[in-house]
């Protein structure tokens, strides 16, 4: 009978053969023909941290040290991986209390359980070692370190911009940049971001399932190394720049100073301004709300984008323009009896001077009547057709001269201007309805036009170099000291024959030493230079002065606006000449007029 | 044919042959596991080396191998004379174990003889009640045809298998069920495989499925034979007892899972049939598992440079979960070998077995040969994601001195007995 049984053994061995082909057929499956389980195990183990390299410095023009990075730490988080941590050390380690723990876990969860995201901002040095240190213990935490700018000189801030966490419409844009990056907001931070940043590197390291890392995944041969920022060197000054800062504090308005055989910018101020470290670390939030809600306004940039009427320095236009368009000569002389009549009783005035003038004194003297007349005949010139005609010519002259148009520097935040078009003039007094003398206001810089600050100092190179300039811009090379940047190296044309410039450099030149700006004339230096004063609907004048100097192969143009102070030549022609002397002198000697600058507050009434 | 003089035998060196590599690869594979990368060294004689589990398996291994010296030389008849002697003694062990053992993470099972030394009984007592069952079924005059011989085979068999389960540990217990295929092969109706098989069936089924629609099927089927079927009275009893009793099999199957089965059993449970993906605990095990092997892919990542096993994720990876890390780092290729090895094992050993003259050595054989195969297929079924989460280690490979004693006594003792076989008169 027991032998019957003995052929239950195949049975038997065929179970075991079935199972074990069945783990066959199994295994290959997971193993060879599906993919996934090793991109989890990778998932499980190898984790890609970013690397992010230092963001490139930027110099003045002396090497002296503008921008510089410092490092912090943020403490990141991944929800999902957050497993029995004692919430109340990592509390006491972060000197946070557990309610804000608790709310900032519950964001980091509802960002992403997966994703990292920043648990806190910027640990504090002094905290970075023992958190460190303790980190192990709480799976799911890490620390991300990044770098953030600092400023050795309380300069320069409008120029020099700002960075801040990127938006998330960037993000979209951009697929460079994750939730977290940092990136140039405002200034040349902003203009030369992708010069300055460098290029993220990546390592993959492997950690274990109790988040502690384990070493560079093979050996990093996946990793990409970080690439360092280019640095930046600029034209700027950093001296002057800090000069100029001292002689606006008070006051409102700009200095904008330009070196026009490049139109590398030397300084560039705007008052009131702010210390560029506020906008930095951990009370950035804060800052920034006080600076905003500041009446006065330190985060306008006035040199960029405040629009002022030229005033008095817009006739210096006028008579390049009435040069080249043939109606205005250098023996031109119109006269003047105290204004220029207007019709129906009223009078553009002017003030006391000697009569007729010619083109270079009514520069030097700054003649209203003179202007209004040239203006005339600029824009009724019989070769055109009808005054609209002669207008746009007018204007177009005007626009080739830097006006009603951004001029293109590396500083992102420019505002065109207005010069306004004969649409304008045809709305308010009906089409082919207007002349000149509807308009007069445009021949002394007055009226619905404005200009910036920056316009104003490239007219000066106009002047300088006799008919062209370089884009303004501020940074003069890329990477290393010998290394130009390769953007505006182009000269641009104005249109307007360099022969008529002579008269205007003379002109200006009389205006210092014997003319409106006689207060700022110096004996070691020929400098010149035009007021203005530009009448202000909203309040008193603004005080306005162009300069350069030497006037032998101009080395500096500085364009200075100060609010609501009055007459040009009292508080702008100072200032204007007192960079310049500090420029090519390296030292001031005028030091009653110095303090006189430094100490003067304008008194301004906010609404 | 000559008579073997020498009182050793003459050893199946094949049999020996896969235990020795068997055992070398779960060397290899557990000092991988415990291999930390950074220090990266490969022979870490150092002080440490045998505090750590590859420095420990060493001892369990060569401890084993003094085992298996013994058991060749000792008198082969030994083994079924003190069967009983044997079996007793594990009885008494067990129940010492449930007053006296060490707890450890829920389960009473590991007795503590000095220190740091301590065994699992359980797993000697597979090997005792193997004897146990092989003497009492080889005694003359016992027929398995008979039903008092059926009911203290089972007992036998049950006795152990239950104290286990007092012990919070079940999983070991299930093992005990292996010993079915050795009562089959002694004469017990296949028709009980077939039924354990369709209860296993019903089991997943009822769980899975809606409740009433595998009823409805049942009815379906039912309906059918009874169409096809002669009309004959005892047949239709036959078959409506049948549907009865599946049903009522069907509606306990939910009563029994939530109320009779411990909460982590349950999940196990639930993870496998997909039921529920909790990958924070049984779900994670399992998870984990299928990711280190699944990342194998075809030749594996390379002896030491598995990072799933090496870096925590796999938890009991040098116990339950030893094929990991064969998986991972010696990918398909690997996994294949070591069950080819597996396989070739446990079909010699049905060959060994059925060239016994003893009945004795036969049946222990058997015995040998099912629990093997028992650990093999839940083990591995396990850690590919074919079988619930039971914590049973795979023979030779998984860490543990109470595992690797239990197995190399085991498979020695038959070893030696099909090493004298023809002595026997």
């Amino acid at each position: 009978m027991k032998k019957r049984y003995s052929e239950r053994r195949y049975i038997i061995a065929t179970i075991i053969i079935v199972v074990s082909v069945l783990f066959i057929l199994r295994l290959f499956y997971i193993q060879v023909i599906d993919k996934s389980f090793q991109k989890m195990a990778d998932n499980n183990a190898i984790r890609e941290l970013t690397e992010y390299p230092a963001r490139g410095l930027i110099y003045d023009k002396n090497g002296e040290l503008l921008v510089y990075n410092e490092a912090v730490y943020d403490l990141m988080v991944i929800p999902r991986e957050v497993k029995n941590i004692d919430t109340a050390e990592l509390c006491r380690l972060l000197n946070i209390p557990i309610d804000i723990f608790n709310k900032r876990m519950l964001a980091a969860r509802n960002y992403s359980p997966y994703v990292s995201s920043i648990f806190e901002r910027q640990i504090p040095k002094e905290m970075y070692g023992f958190v460190q240190e303790k980190l192990y213990k709480f799976p799911g935490f890490y620390i991300q370190a990044r770098t953030v700018r600092k400023y050795p000189l309380p300069i320069a801030a409008h120029a020099l911009g700002s960075i801040g966490e990127v938006s998330q419409k960037v993000i979209e844009e951009d697929s460079y940049y994750a939730p977290g990056d940092y990136i140039g907001l405002t200034g040349i931070e902003k203009y030369y971001e992708k010069v300055l940043r460098g290029r993220k590197g990546r390592k993959k390291v492997m950690f274990d399932a109790f988040n502690r890392a384990k070493g560079r995944y093979m050996n990093g041969d996946y990793d990409i190394p970080a690439v360092e920022g280019l640095n930046l060197y600029t034209y700027m000054d950093a001296k002057l720049q800090e000069y100029g800062e001292a002689l606006m504090k008070g006051k409102r308005g700009s200095i904008v100073a330009i070196d026009p055989t490049t139109g590398g910018i030397l300084a560039i101020v705007s008052s009131p301004g702010y210390d560029p470290n506020l906008l930095v670390g951990r009370n950035r939030g804060k800052n920034f709300k006080a600076l905003i809600e500041d009446q006065s306004k330190p985060l306008f940039d006035r040199a960029l984008m405040a629009q002022y009427p030229p005033g008095s320095t817009f006739k210096l236009v006028n008579a390049l323009i009435g040069q080249q368009e043939g109606v205005l000569f250098p023996d031109t002389r119109y006269s003047c009896s105290g204004g220029f009549p207007l019709g129906g009783g009223k009078v553009v005035r002017c003030h006391g001077h000697a009569s007729p003038l010619d083109l270079k004194q009514s520069i030097q003297v700054s003649c209203n009547t003179y202007y209004c007349k040239a203006f005339k005949d600029i824009i009724e010139n019989k070769k055109y057709k009808n005054t609209r005609e002669g207008f746009e010519a007018w204007r177009s002259h005007v626009i080739d001269m830097g006006f009603g148009q951004k001029l293109g520097s590396d500083l992102p935040n420019e505002l065109p201007g207005n010069i306004p078009q004969a649409e304008v003039y045809d709305k308010i007094h009906g089409k082919n309805k207007w002349k000149a003398l509807s308009i007069i206001s445009l021949a002394i810089g007055q009226g619905e036009i404005g200009i910036t600050p920056l316009q104003l100092a490239n007219l000066g190179a106009i002047i300088a170099n006799k008919g062209w300039y370089y884009p303004p811009h501020i940074v003069k090379d890329i990477g290393l000291p010998d290394c130009p940047n390769p953007l505006f190296k182009k000269k641009i044309n104005t249109g307007i024959d360099s022969s008529y410039f002579e008269i205007i450099k003379e002109g200006m030149l009389d205006v210092v030493e014997a003319g409106t700006g006689f207060g700022v004339r110096m004996t070691e230096i020929k400098a010149c230079g035009k007021t203005g004063t530009a009448q202000n609907p909203h309040g008193a004048n603004h005080s306005l002065f162009l300069a350069f100097a030497p006037y032998d192969n101009p080395k500096i143009v500085v364009s200075v606006v100060v609010e609501n102070a009055g007459y040009g030549a009292t508080w702008a022609a100072p200032i204007a000449s007192l960079m310049m002397e500090y420029y090519i002198l390296g030292k001031v000697s005028r030091k009653d007029m110095e303090n006189r600058i430094i100490n003067g507050v304008i008194k301004y009434s906010d609404k | 044919m000559r008579e073997s003089h020498n009182f050793v035998g003459k050893i199946d060196w094949i049999t020996v042959g896969i235990y020795l590599v068997l055992v070398i690869i779960g060397w290899l594979n557990i000092y991988s596991t415990v291999y930390n990368v950074q220090q990266g060294s490969f022979y870490d004689f150092s002080n440490d080396f045998f505090s750590q589990k590859s420095g420990k398996q060493l001892i369990w291994i060569t401890t084993s191998f003094l085992l298996a010296f013994i058991i060749l030389i000792i008198d082969s008849r030994f083994f079924s004379q003190f069967a009983y002697a044997f079996y007793i003694i594990a009885i008494l062990t067990l129940i010492g174990v449930l007053f006296w053992g060490s707890e450890t993470s829920g389960s009473r099972s590991w007795l503590v003889i000095y220190d740091d030394i301590r065994i699992q009984p359980a797993e000697l007592a597979k090997v005792a009640t193997n004897m146990a069952i092989a003497k009492y079924l080889s005694t003359i005059n016992i027929r398995m045809e008979d039903i008092k011989t059926k009911l203290i085979a089972f007992s036998i068999i049950l006795l152990p298998a239950l104290l286990i389960v007092l012990e919070k540990e079940t999983g070991s217990a299930l093992v005990f069920a292996s010993f079915i295929f050795v009562l089959f092969r002694e004469g017990l109706s296949g028709n009980i495989l077939i039924i354990l098989f369709l209860m296993v069936l019903l089991f997943v089924l009822a769980l899975v499925m809606n409740v009433f629609l595998l009823i409805g099927v049942i009815l379906a089927l039912a309906l059918l034979v009874f169409i096809f079927m002669r009309r004959r009275r005892k047949e239709i009893i036959s078959l409506i007892s049948i549907v009865v009793l599946a049903t009522s099999f069907i509606l306990s199957v939910e009563y029994v899972v939530e109320n009779i089965l411990e909460p982590h059993q349950q999940k196990r449970i639930n993870v496998f049939l997909g039921k529920e993906t909790d990958l924070k605990g049984a779900g994670y095990n399992i998870n984990q598992s299928m990711i280190a092997v699944g990342s194998g892919g075809l030749t594996g990542k390379g002896f030491l440079k598995g990072t799933q096993t090496k870096f925590n994720f796999v938890p009991e990876q040098s116990t339950d979960f030893i094929f990991c890390t064969i998986g991972e780092e010696w990918g398909f290729i690997g996994c294949a070998v070591v069950i080819g090895l597996y396989v070739v094992l446990l079909l010699r050993l049905l060959y060994l077995a059925e060239r016994q003259r003893s009945v004795f050595s036969r049946i222990y054989g058997y015995g040998v040969a099912s629990i093997l195969f028992f650990h093999f297929m839940i083990n591995i079924g396990m850690t590919i994601g074919l079988a619930p989460v039971i914590g049973i280690p795979l023979p030779f490979l998984s860490y543990g001195g109470s595992s690797m004693w239990g197995f190399t006594l085991l498979l020695f003792i038959f070893i030696k007995q099909d090493a004298t076989r023809l002595q026997i008169l």
